[in-house]
């Protein structure tokens, strides 16, 4: 059932106000870290700050036009505009042109867009049309093998496009299954093997192996918390382990460690089987299988790691990880980056003022860097107010999602939470140091108009769809 | 149905979890933290870039030929200048005080933040004044560069030279920014990318006084300039000098090949110039000079002049016509001092008749390749002229003419072997036969080739059906090897055994007895077997060019030559001495008849000394 409501009355102005502020912050900042003494003109269209303004202007436009458009387009037509979007992402890659090695932009005329930042809108749309579908149960395995093709699809085709920092984003698509109550299991099983990933590059293989025994036993322990058979089972272990590693030297056969550990635990997982069985101990077999899976998969991680990463990917997650020092390349910008902020002190050096980002040391400044202009010449007085309104902003969209009575409506809420929230934490966190260097922009800051319109076309729906709200009746 | 409604307090946890987390890290990075700050407010950080010294050049046996000479940049960053005393500072530079108005303006135009260039290649004395002084004078500081010093005048065309890159590179190049220097000929362009190194940063820390106050963050954020790689080219300098010196006063080149490797030996373009000419603060105005002097020392004839081959294109031919069988050893044809056919008639000299192919090529006989020319394009095993012309073509292309050799020295010319398409164009498709082309008989009329491909023609006659391409670099220093293509053996379609009749003809050219016809007597080496044939190429303009080339010695060839001489006139008279001179000096390291030297250097040849006085 649906009622008339004027909707002009039931925007969301604090969001609308919020997302000003941001997108004006963001020019400033745009024309602050491009800027020329002899250029002064702000609508000077060759400069990139009078091109945004031309882009800005467009925002509002759609903005407004989106309001207009009825709500139950969306629903209705998800599915088609993610067919279109997944459509211009194949034809990308075939007839896209090279920007910075990624082949994510489409030239029509002398008109350039990417459709890989509406991409994210599209899939935001299609994944929450799905998952408010009557008869759709999240836990099933044909419903994740559903969610994983909506949202896998795109960005594979993204990451086909070398663009790996946009197909990353799709990662975030994780809030909203969490929100609409994927099983903690799933969730906790992704974490582990993220966790495993970074072990497996960082530590050694013998050291993974021992410390997924004890991560095993104690499990194993909370499951069972009788101490009689957990000692059991870590004597038959320590017992093989005693045995082979005797015979191993005797004989001179010639073992490593790792493989003496690894016979071991094939003997004993053996005797556990049949025990297990004997007294009808449950969930042996499943830590058993849990705990071979994890070494076939820290196996896999350097495979992986060695063939399927470029040089330059592999170089930014060791220096993360700090397994590699690099300061003339990837941390070479980052600590760039980190001086332009480091340098703003607590009040900045003051509009214009900058002198780090001044020169061509910050890459990509009025793009991804443009949090180090904010940092040098507002100081932390501005980066701490930049942080503050965006931390709202999220907040206030978790308000405006949670207060939707159709259940589509807060799954895209979430979506929208999703994309700005890894938007935002990435890129912050790339020019601070904290997370490697992926080239995505800062919402509503970032240079480019392709990302400013997306994400004020993905704002817009969530308030035009807000601003209904009250038009169901339940 | 929303039973997961409590999941969002674990959102909005996360959402300010890490708002706190980056307000704590811009906390510490911006307030607690003083690492990433300036000690005073008014410092700055100063980028100076470290340029690396190009890489050297030498020659085959480990001579240095190009090095390299310290040089100061004065540098100017226009927003940090402050009011400074001009008359002072335009005594110290010996510049005006408009020139230092202009160039802050210019300076200011590019950037107001970054560097641009104030004053070019200050010499080391001022440097040392202006060093005392540079405290004066905030946003002024000095970079230091290396600029090429060669330790002779010659080989000019060859090394090539250096200059400032041009806007349009810069901006299709991201490693060079506006005045880098890039190789813009010669060796130096095309090795650039090994010879260049890497360009490195130091960032330093400047007090008001324009004082350097250390290191930023203890050299953290220097990068170190990679020195580019040394270059060892497969010239030799002392016959490459030696040619230089045979060449005076006179216009063409010399291209010397070793055949066993394609290495050449030497590459002379005369009129020559000093390459000292094109460094540092007189470039520009040298290069106008030299721009547009009339004998244009510039173009480097060797690579990019063209001439018809001549009478050393009768080798070829004649290889053609043993390899398609209408040409045996024994077939003689006599000749009365003409070739006529028909109302046609082309002129010979007169010589004994008849000959045979070893005489004709001894003797060089115009009426004997008129007949074996046209029994290749008449040739029965074709159904038309068209096919069997483009049979020859296949042959002559094979020698590396009508293409470029592909040698690591740019620009290269093609040269010209014609088409059928040319011909029926010009004559229709049934329009032309073997006698409208007759002068290629004899190398004259559509052939174009340059002495390059001279001399590799003679590398591959040299070494029996082959050639490698030719090449100026030996070896790149860090470099496991040089591309490919150079170890490569570029096949003729000539099989072997038919090279050694040829062969047999031009040992009798150089070395026949006194009065039997032969035509190179005067590139006769006493204990040298030369090998060689004798050319003059048709000039519309005036006089004829001189054209020779040989190889020696016949068995194990060591050193293939093409000279070019223009205006020489019989081919004889001044290239086969020039040439037997320059054999005689790579293989023996001496002249045995020093007056034949003294011939070749004393002679003037169509060569206006007057318009190219500031050459010498
Ligand atoms: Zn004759």
């Amino acid at each position: 059932m649906q009622r008339r409501v004027n909707i002009w009355s039931n925007i969301d102005w604090l969001t609308v106000t919020i997302y000003l502020v941001l997108v004006i912050l963001g020019w400033i900042n745009i024309y602050a870290a491009v800027f020329n003494e002899d250029n002064q003109s702000i609508f000077d269209l060759s400069q990139r700050y009078g091109k945004q303004i031309v882009w800005i202007s467009t925002a509002f436009v759609i903005a407004f036009i989106i309001f207009v458009i009825d709500i139950n387009f969306y629903p209705f037509f998800a599915y088609f505009v993610y067919g279109i979007v997944i459509f211009a992402l194949v034809v990308v890659l075939i007839f896209g042109t090279k920007v910075h090695g990624a082949t994510s932009w489409l030239e029509i005329g002398n008109f350039r867009i990417q459709p890989s930042e509406f991409a994210k809108i599209a899939t935001a749309l299609a994944l929450a049309r799905y998952l408010s579908s009557h008869n759709v149960q999240i836990n099933t395995l044909k419903s994740y093998i559903r969610i994983a093709v909506i949202i896998l699809l795109p960005a594979s085709l993204i990451l086909l496009q070398n663009d790996t920092g946009s197909a990353l984003v799709y990662f975030a698509f994780i809030l909203v299954l969490y929100r609409e109550g994927i099983s903690e299991g799933i969730l906790l099983l992704g974490f582990f093997v993220i966790v495993l990933f970074i072990l497996a590059l960082v530590l050694a293989k013998l050291t993974i192996i021992l410390l997924s025994i004890a991560i095993v036993f104690i499990i194993f322990w909370f499951l069972n918390r009788r101490f009689k058979i957990v000692s059991l089972g870590l004597g038959i272990l320590i017992l093989n382990i005693s045995v082979i590693y005797g015979l191993n030297e005797l004989f001179k056969i010639g073992f490593s460690f790792y493989l003496v550990i690894l016979i071991a635990i094939g003997i004993s997982g053996f005797i556990y089987i049949i025990l297990a069985i004997r007294h009808k101990i449950k969930k042996v077999v499943i830590l058993l299988l849990f705990f071979i899976g994890s070494i076939l998969f820290t196996n896999s991680v350097d495979f992986v790691f060695d063939n399927f990463l470029e040089p330059h990917q592999q170089k930014r997650i060791n220096v993360v990880l700090g397994l590699e020092s690099d300061p003339y390349g990837v941390e070479y910008n980052v600590n760039q980056s980190k001086i332009a902020i480091g340098s703003g002190g607590i009040y900045g050096k003051g509009f214009l003022k900058g002198t780090q980002t001044k020169f061509d040391f910050v890459p990509e400044q009025s793009t991804d860097f443009i949090f180090c202009t904010i940092g040098e010449e507002w100081g932390f007085a501005g980066t701490l107010f930049v942080v503050f309104v965006f931390t709202f902003f999220l907040y206030r969209l978790v308000k405006i999602a949670e207060r939707q009575r159709s259940s589509f409506s807060r799954m895209y809420g979430y979506g929208v939470i999703s994309v700005l929230f890894f938007h935002i934490t990435i890129n912050i966190g790339m020019t601070i140091g904290l997370v490697p260097v992926i080239g995505i922009p800062l919402p509503f800051f970032s240079y480019g108009g392709s990302s400013l319109l997306a994400f004020t076309i993905l704002l817009f729906i969530l308030l035009r769809l807000d601003a209904s709200r009250l038009e169901l009746l339940k | 149905m929303d039973s997961f409604a409590n999941r969002r307090h674990i959102i909005r946890f996360i959402i300010i979890l890490i708002g706190l987390i980056f307000a704590i890290k811009l906390f510490i990075l911006q307030v607690a933290d003083s690492t990433y700050k300036l000690t005073a407010s008014n410092n700055v950080l100063r980028y100076v870039t470290q340029f690396p010294a190009r890489g050297l050049i030498y020659d085959r046996d480990g001579k240095m030929l190009v090095y390299n000479e310290a040089a100061y940049d004065l540098m100017v960053i226009p927003r940090q200048l402050s009011p400074f005393d001009t008359t002072e500072f335009c005594q110290i530079l010996n510049i005006s005080k408009e020139y230092i108005d202009e160039t802050i303006k210019k300076a200011k135009n590019f950037s107001n933040y970054n560097s641009s260039i104030f004053l070019k290649q200050v010499s080391s004395k001022t440097y040392a004044t202006l060093q005392e002084k540079l405290y004066k004078y905030p946003g002024f500081f000095v970079q230091s560069r290396t600029l090429r010093k060669y330790t002779n005048e010659n080989a000019a065309h060859l090394l090539g030279y250096v200059g400032e890159v041009d806007e349009k590179l810069i901006e299709n190049d991201k490693y060079y920014k506006q005045g880098d220097y890039i190789g813009i000929s010669g060796i130096e362009q095309t090795y650039e990318e090994y010879i260049r190194g890497k360009k490195g940063v130091n960032v330093y820390l400047v007090d008001v006084h324009n004082r350097i106050k250390g290191s930023y963050a203890a050299g953290k954020l220097d990068r170190k300039a990679e020195v580019g790689s040394n270059i060892i080219s497969t010239i030799d300098s002392d016959l490459q000098a030696y040619g230089e010196k045979l060449m005076k006063n006179k216009i063409g080149s010399i291209v010397a090949i070793e055949p066993s490797t394609g290495e050449i030996l030497s590459l002379v373009s005369a009129p020559a110039y000093n390459p000292e000419l094109l460094v540092g603060r007189t470039r520009t105005k040298n290069f106008i000079t030299l721009n547009t002097d009339t004998l244009k020392p510039l173009f480097n004839r060797a690579l990019m002049a063209q001439y018809p081959p001549g009478s050393t294109f009768k080798v070829i031919n004649g290889l053609i016509g043993l390899q398609e069988k209408v040409l045996w050893a024994n077939t003689n044809y006599s000749c009365e001092g003409a070739y006529f056919s028909g109302r046609f008639r082309m002129g010979c000299h007169i010589h004994k008749s008849p000959l045979d192919f070893v005489e004709s090529i001894q003797i060089s006989c115009n009426t004997y390749y008129c007949n074996v020319f046209r029994s290749i394009l008449d040739n029965k095993k074709y159904p038309s002229i068209r096919e069997s012309f483009d049979q020859w073509r296949d042959y002559v292309m094979s020698f590396g003419f009508g293409q470029y050799l592909n040698s690591d020295l740019s620009n290269e010319l093609k040269g010209l072997v014609p088409t059928k398409q040319r011909y029926d164009r010009i004559y229709g498709e049934k329009g032309w036969k073997s006698l409208t082309l007759i002068s290629m008989a004899i190398g004259q009329g559509e052939l174009g080739t340059t002495p390059l491909q001279m001399a590799n023609m003679t590398a591959a006659i040299a070494n029996r059906g082959y050639f490698y391409t030719p090449h100026v670099v030996k070896e790149i220093e860090g470099e496991f090897e040089l591309d490919e293509r150079f170890y490569k053996k570029n096949y003729t379609k000539i099989d072997s055994n038919y090279f050694e009749l040829a062969i047999q003809g031009m040992d009798l050219a150089v070395n026949g007895e006194p009065g039997s016809g032969s035509t190179a007597r005067l590139a006769h080496i006493p204990n040298i077997t030369v090998c060689g044939k004798t050319g003059t190429a048709q000039n519309p303009h005036g006089e004829d060019h001189s054209i020779f080339i040989a190889f020696a010695p016949k068995e194990n060839p060591q050193i293939a030559i093409a000279v070019y001489i223009e205006n020489g006139g019989f081919g004889g008279t001044w290239a086969a001495p020039t040439a037997k001179l320059m054999i005689e000096k790579y293989l023996n390291d001496s002249i045995s008849v020093s007056w034949w030297e003294d011939y070749i250097l004393n002679a003037k040849i169509n060569y206006n000394a007057e318009t190219s006085k500031h050459m010498e």
